[in-house]
């Protein structure tokens, strides 16, 4: 048995926990098992988690799961792992999937890996491989427990449809008391989340000043993408803190990441490297960037960027 | 700048608010390091890797701490799972200003053993804290807190990047994707820093000096099974170098981002 742990927001199944359920059903596909779902709190359509292959979905809707802490959410989770006998628990390698992992494992006295890629070889119990030395190197990880604690790391999986809607059980588990007040979330408005961003458009020092980023921002309204920076930008101002990526900011990992006038340094790529394809706009054909990018181009952004822009817009008018 | 707002409430017992905290830290190889491993690729090749205190726990965990400490009062205690060669980081802590250190002598296999070494320790003292950085650069785990937490039975507040005490309420704000959430909560707790929380300190002479002589005491480990192995590792292979683009044929990168990479 598969256990994912769903997380919503809104009511609604985020992207993440897209993820995760594809993960869990692709894993029960491999262990001959079968994935059951488990949604907390207020939720819109907890059966739409079948739509991602869990075959019956737990709605633990008690008021008490509506706002997130670690404590009462992984007594959930673990008393449902209990419930349906779960082999693997699964869950997003997210903000709250990182508090509650480690929790949970803890309770079931299972091996936990973090920010797993792959599905793991079950050939000789469980063994998964994960990233680790900031994206330098991969390890394999031998969970060495009947029960193994999974996060999903983002942009790892696609999320495929697989289903419909699934059987929602109520699920009522016993509750520890509350010990954190959660005083109110403060959200970006519109935007993706950087850690979902599929596409991701991101510049540096080279472009000068602040009053420049309107080519910046157009490129990524063009692509549909979330802006980010590097840290000397976050650091001067030019940019708000929740942009910067590298090694002490976010680590991310889109399906595109187009890199503008930022030379390459390795705590920059520490955050980045994980990108399935890197576009590198510099005009320093030696910066180090270009070693770690899949397309460059050797040119002035203030020229090249509003061309690609162009080029955007063209080839959607094609189709 | 952070900036500390606990207000010593008047009448209020001044000794009831010292604070206690205990900071975990772990060294990881300078992310400059070039990674390659050794014996049938188990072990990292240490030759020519520098170490370093994991950035989080310097620059953000311990720092808040001694913060708190210095508007409250209390005691700032350093604590790493592992060998001799931790010393170098802990006595680089109390140079920047920790009271004392505490190492367990052992190379933790896994989170679960440097979380249950922890845990022990916090079981033996008296802290009303235990700070932590959000994850380890080299493992990249962020398993340590919420394993703690667990055992401790505390409240974990993760990827704090802003936390004020006011007498025995703390306000934390916690980085969640595209957003801020922000809590309160009572000591004790177990919280993971993230930037912003505090600012580096760069440590001085007098407290390079002064760290010599502070305490740090190795203890033994206590017996226990790993619950996850890191069996191997592999290097990614090498990117096949980059296409280059002349800066005229942004249609043709486009085309070759939809058609050849199929990212678009
Ligand atoms: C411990 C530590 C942690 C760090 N963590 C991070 C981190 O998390 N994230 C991070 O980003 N950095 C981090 N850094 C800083 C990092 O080392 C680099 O200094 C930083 O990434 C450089 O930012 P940049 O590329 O924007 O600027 P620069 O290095 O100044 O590069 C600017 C680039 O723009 C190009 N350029 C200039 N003008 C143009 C133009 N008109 N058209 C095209 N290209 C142009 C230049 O050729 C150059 O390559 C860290 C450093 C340390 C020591
Ligand atoms: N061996 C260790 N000794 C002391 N603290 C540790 C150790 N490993 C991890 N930590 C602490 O736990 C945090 C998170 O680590 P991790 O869960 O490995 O990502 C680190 O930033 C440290 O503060």
């Amino acid at each position: 048995m598969v256990l994912v742990y769903v997380e919503t927001t809104g009511g609604e199944i985020r992207k993440a926990g897209q993820e995760a359920l594809t993960y869990g059903r692709k894993l029960a596909d491999k262990a001959v098992t079968t994935c059951v779902a488990l949604v907390l709190g207020k939720a819109t359509d907890p059966a739409g988690a079948g739509r991602y292959g869990a075959s019956r979905v737990l709605h633990a809707g008690d008021g008490a799961l509506d706002a997130f802490e670690s404590g009462l959410y992984a007594s959930a989770i673990a008393a449902a792992a209990r419930q349906t006998g779960a082999r693997f628990v699964v869950m997003a390698h997210s903000a709250n999937g990182k508090s509650l992992a480690g929790r949970v494992a803890v309770r079931l006295e299972a091996g936990c890996v973090s920010a797993v890629n792959d599905l793991p070889d079950l050939s000789g119990g469980c063994a998964v491989r994960k990233g680790v030395y900031s994206g330098k190197a991969m390890a394999e990880v031998q969970v060495l427990t009947p029960v193994a604690v999974l996060t999903v790391a983002g942009n790892a999986i696609q999320p495929v449809v697989v289903g419909d809607k699934a059987p929602v059980e109520p699920f009522a588990p016993e509750l520890p008391a509350r010990k954190v007040r959660v005083k109110g979330v403060d959200k970006v408005e519109g935007l993706v989340p950087l850690p979902e961003a599929e596409i991701v458009v991101s510049a540096g020092r080279g472009m000068k000043g602040p009053e420049n980023w309107g080519i910046v921002e157009e490129l990524a309204r063009e692509l549909g993408a979330t802006t980010a920076c590097s840290r000397p930008v976050a650091d001067s101002g030019w940019r708000p803190h929740h942009e910067h990526v590298g090694q002490t900011g976010i680590a991310i990992r889109p399906n595109l990441y187009i890199a503008i006038g930022i030379s390459g340094a390795i705590q920059h790529l520490a955050g980045v490297n994980r990108s399935k394809v890197i576009v590198v706009i510099n005009k320093d054909p030696e910066a180090p960037f270009f070693k770690a990018a899949d397309y460059g181009v050797v040119g002035d952004l203030f020229e090249v960027v509003p061309r690609l822009t162009e080029a955007i817009r063209r080839s959607k008018g094609s189709h | 700048m952070s900036t500390f707002a606990g207000t010593k409430t008047p009448g209020f017992d001044l000794n009831s608010l010292r604070m206690n905290i205990l900071v975990g830290v772990i060294k990881t190889p300078d992310t400059t390091a070039k990674i390659a491993f050794t014996d049938n690729n188990t072990r990292l090749d240490t030759q020519g890797v520098a170490f370093i205190m994991n950035p989080y726990d310097e620059w953000y965990a311990l720092v808040r701490a001694l913060e708190i400490k210095e508007a409250v009062g209390g005691q700032v205690t350093l604590i790493a799972v592992g060998d001799a060669e931790y010393d170098q980081i802990l006595r680089k802590g109390l140079a920047i200003g920790a009271d004392d250190a505490i190492r367990i002598d052992t190379e933790a296999m896994d989170s679960f053993q440097v979380a249950r070494e922890i845990a022990r320790q916090v079981r033996a003292g008296s802290y009303d804290l235990v700070f932590l950085g959000k994850e380890t650069i080299d493992h990249n785990g962020s398993e340590v807190g919420a394993m703690l937490a667990e055992l401790l039975d505390w409240p974990f507040l993760s990827y704090a990047n802003k936390l004020e005490l006011n007498g025995e309420v703390a306000t934390v704000n916690r980085e969640i994707e595209g957003g801020v959430e922000t809590m309160e909560v009572s000591p004790p707790f177990v919280l993971s820093a993230a930037k912003g929380l505090a600012e580096q300190r760069i440590p001085n002479m007098r407290g390079i000096m002064m760290a010599k002589t502070k305490p740090l005491q190795v203890v033994a480990p206590e017996q226990g099974d790993a619950r996850v192995r890191f069996a191997s590792y592999t290097l990614p292979k090498e990117k096949s170098s980059v296409r280059l683009i002349a800066p005229d044929q942004m249609d043709e990168l486009v085309r070759l981002l939809k058609e050849e990479a199929k990212v678009l």
